[in-house]
Formats: structure tokens, sequence, C-alpha cells
């Protein structure tokens, strides 16, 4: 099963801001150049690109949780 | 009272400096942290350490209730602020005062009034402080400000009253764009700030950024000169520098006079900067800002005019008077401090908070290494990138430089990408040398790729 980790230490967020929905769910179909979340860090927001392709399942990150660099945000179906 | 206990509300570099303060006037210092931050420098030094919540800014250092909580219980008889977080929330500072602790800082009313940029325009022109030709008070509709545009002339600057930052600053060159560029002004004002107020004035081309360095006592202000912080990207300094030599002995005189004079009009207690905008072309400068608090650059004016200006603020917190009087204040040569931040000035600055595996601090006279670092130390990703300041005193600007470029080579952090790259092709750049540059000069700079041939030489 595919998963998308997380490339720095940072704050997880899954939509681009509190008013949006979140860029992925359950079912949707997740390209390699899609953005599937916001990690911030030292207070610069940077794009997550799946960089795998697969079927989305679910965010193992809950919006606005700290996460470490390495730990999985996303899985996917391959 | 003379400040016994006092709590420092803020971390990082800024924590340690205020616990160095502390330490020298015998003063007990109880340090806040938050989850993220129980291995920090600051926690180690001070002599009580007290949780303040989790991780994120909101849930620790910017929150008013932890904050007031721990400074109950652990019996500080004060608060210091520090810079940024809630060093300019009039209400903390009023919570403060009201739980019945001194508030390292002016009085809650001030911070407000200075902190408004409507009323900060007004308290200084009152006191005599020249301003940038804007609107009067807040633009109430678009065709409002199209009017007010029209009589201060173009292009305009569209800031949001409550801002702070750069943020929901616009340019309007012509009445087309403002129209256009005025409601994102407003709308960015309102989700920042919850303020959706608007004000206007004239944009300067290529300003220089020049500010002086005030403390009072409640009674008398006294300056300990200027500083010159041109040099910055997306509206962050990021070299600075004690004096300003573009300035000329009258010009500077009536700039520190000014910033004074603004200071005892409010009855300014503690530190305190003055910003202005120089225009080289006219040799006129215009008040931006008030700043009630201590800012990141003060060691500079600490250098050049043998000052502790965190003990100073202390002092006059507790009550005490001015230490010395204006004509007891000099200044010696020429001072520079460079931030040191985790980015990667070669990959568009990307913060880059790592583990510092080797930390070689430069050494010498004149060299000061702030910061809050040492060797084992993992930078948590939460808050902002600025881990250090190398400040150096020269005896005159060029020696200043030389003494910078020598200090960097000798400063090593590994383990972590930092902007030192970017101070080291700073310090050789014949631009830099020269003095000649303003408030837009660096990032044409970097767009240029002038770091990139720096590097390769």
């Amino acid at each position: 099963m595919p998963q998308i980790q997380s490339p720095l230490p940072g704050t997880f967020y899954n939509r681009a801001n509190p008013e949006s929905e979140p860029f992925k769910k359950t079912g949707d179909t997740v390209s390699a150049t899609d953005t599937i979340g916001l990690i911030e860090v030292m207070k610069t927001f940077i794009e997550i690109k799946a960089d795998v392709e697969g079927v989305f399942v679910e965010y193992a990150a809950k919006d606005g949780d700290p996460v470490a660099a390495g730990q999985v945000l996303a899985e996917l179906e391959g | 009272m003379a400040i016994q206990r006092l709590l420092i509300a803020n971390r990082g570099e800024i924590a340690v400096r205020i616990i160095r303060a502390t330490n020298e006037l015998g003063i007990t210092s109880i340090q806040v942290y938050s989850e993220a931050d129980k291995e920090m420098l600051a926690v180690r030094l001070a002599d009580e350490a007290v949780c303040i919540g989790k991780p994120h800014a909101k849930d620790s250092y910017l929150n008013i209730e932890n904050v007031i909580k721990a400074a109950i219980e652990a019996k500080a008889d004060a608060v210091h602020p520090g810079y940024g977080f809630l060093s300019e929330s009039a209400e903390f500072a009023r919570a403060v005062v009201e739980a019945g602790m001194t508030y390292v800082g002016p009085s809650a009313d001030t911070i407000e009034r200075m902190g408004d940029k409507v009323s900060a325009r007004q308290t200084a022109e009152a006191a005599g402080v020249p301003i940038v030709p804007g609107s009067k008070g807040r633009i109430g509709t678009i065709d409002d400000a199209a009017v007010v545009a029209g009589k201060i002339g173009y292009p305009i600057m569209i800031k949001a009253s409550a801002g702070g930052g750069g943020r929901g600053i616009r340019i309007a060159n012509d009445e087309a764009e403002l129209r256009t560029l005025a409601p994102q002004a407003q709308s960015e004002a309102e989700a920042a700030f919850g303020d959706g107020g608007l004000y206007m004035e004239r944009s300067i081309q290529a300003p220089r950024h020049i500010e002086v360095q005030i403390v009072g006592d409640g009674k008398r202000a006294v300056h300990f000169f200027e500083r010159e912080c041109s040099l910055q990207r997306r509206r962050q300094k990021v070299w600075e520098e004690a004096g300003a030599e573009c300035l000329d002995d009258a010009t500077r005189k009536h700039l520190c006079e000014t910033a004074v004079a603004l200071a005892e009009s409010v009855n300014y207690v503690g530190a305190g900067t003055v910003e202005y905008l120089y225009d080289d072309a006219t040799n006129e400068f215009y008040f931006i800002e008030m700043n009630t608090r201590i800012q990141v650059e003060h060691p500079i004016s600490e250098m050049v005019t043998n000052t502790d200006l965190v003990q100073e603020m202390i002092l006059v917190a507790g009550g005490a008077e001015l230490s010395v009087s204006q004509d007891d204040i000099t200044k010696t040569g020429h001072a520079i401090e460079v931030r040191i931040n985790a980015e990667d000035p070669h990959m568009q600055f990307l913060p880059f908070p790592g583990l510092v595996t080797k930390l070689k601090a430069p050494q010498g006279d004149g060299v000061r290494f702030d910061h809050f670092l040492y060797e084992g130390y993992q930078i948590p990703p939460f808050y902002d990138s600025l881990v250090g300041k190398l400040i150096v005193h020269g005896k005159d600007r060029a020696d200043a430089i030389r003494k910078m470029a020598l200090a960097l080579t000798d400063l090593e952090i590994e383990g972590l990408k930092t902007t030192i790259p970017l101070h080291v092709a700073l310090a050789k750049d014949a631009g830099v040398q020269s003095g000649d540059f303003h408030t837009q000069w660096l990032e044409p700079w970097l767009e240029a790729g002038n770091l990139t041939k720096g590097a390769a030489s």
C-alpha cells in the first residue's frame, strides 16, 4: 500500500485554509503531482506532493498535527 | 519596587539574552517553555522553568491565560515579553499588571496607542516627528480611498491599520490599481488581524530603513543612536548596522531627537525603537512606526554605546530612574549584526530545522554571538527560523565589515543549513562595502544570482 511521508518536520494541514475542504477524500484518484497537504515549518508553508499514484484511502495524520520527518501523512491503494 | 523574580515569556536566543541580564542583576529567572522546547538552552540556563503548553505557539507562547497562570504559580513579580509572541499585546501587558506583577515594557495604553498605525502616526505628528504624507485616519470606502490617493499622489502604499510584519501592504501606481488592490488589502487585514481598517501613505521609492533606539523611565527618555537596517528580504531584516553612515551629523541629531521627543510625549517606560524611512535623494526622514519592545538587533546599539539595554529596561520597569543622561551616551566605532537563520539560502531559503552536530562560535575582541544552540540540540520546527545573531564591533565601518567576514569564517554550525553563506557573500559585495543600498536592494541582488556567484569565487 503506497504511503505518503512527510519530507520534513512541522505541522501538517490537509487543506489549503481552515474554510476549505481537504485536498483529498477517500476514493479520489491521486496522481504523483497532486498536492495532498501542507507542512508548516518555521512559519513557512510547503506543499506536499503525492509523488506516488493510486486511490486515496485516508489521512494518517490529522489536520493541525505536529509531524516528524518521515512520518506517514496519508495512505493510498496502489 | 525592584524586580526579584522575572518570568521570561519567550524562547530562543532572546530568552538566553534576558537570562544573562537577570544573572548580572542578581534577579531569579523563571523560563517558560512549550512541550517542544524542554531541551532548549534557556530552560537549562534559567534558575527555574515551567511548561506552558503544547508546541504550537497559540497553545503556549501566545496563550495569555497559560503564561499568566505560570507566572502566578511560580510567584514571579515581573514578566519580560522579549520580542515577537506577546511582546506587543496590550491585552497581555494589562493582564500582567492586573495579576499584580510588573510588565517589563511600556503601559498597555502606550502599546495600544503605538500599535495602531493611525494613532501612532497622530502621536508622532503631535510630537514633531516628520511623517509620510498620507490619509488623516482610517479609510472608509474604496471611493474615499481614491479621493484621498488623488490628493497624496501616486504611487501610494495601502496598509492595514492594525498591521505588522508587512502583511496587508499593497502599492498602487494609479487609481485602477488602487481599486483592485484596496479590497485585497482589506480582506488580508481582516483575516490576519480581525480588523479590516486601512490607511494610505505616499510610497517613497527605494528608501533606507533607519531606526533609533530609545529607553525611557516614564519621565525622561534617552536615545542610543541610530541603526540602519536596509538590507531586507520579504520585509525581514537580514543585516543591520549601527550607525547609519549615510546621515550627516545634523540629520542624525535631528532624527535621534525626534525619537526622544516621541518617547517622552507618551511617558515611555522601557526599551523601544522608532523606525523611519530615509530618502537619500532629499535627505528627508519620515516616521514609520514605533516598536514598543526590545528588538532583535539591539546588540549593535549596545556595542557602539557600551550599554546593556536589557538590564536597563529591567531596571526602569522596576521603578529605577534611567542610569544615564543623554550626555553620558557616546558612540564609538561601528557595529554590524547578521541574522543566522536555519534556512537554506541556496534553496529559496527553505527552512531547515536540523540537529546541531557541531558548534564552534567565533572568538575575539569585538565579536559576539547571541544564540540558543548547543551540540546535540534538535531545533524544533514550530517557531521562527532565527537561531543566532553574529555581532561585530569595529573601529569604523570598513573595519566592522572586515571583522564580520573573518568572524563568519570562524563560525561553524553543522547539522543544519543556515544563512551564513548569504552573509559571507554580502560581506564581499562591493555594493555592501560602499554602503550604497536601500530597502529594495537585496531581493533583486538575490534574483540576479549574486549568492551563487559569491559561493563560486
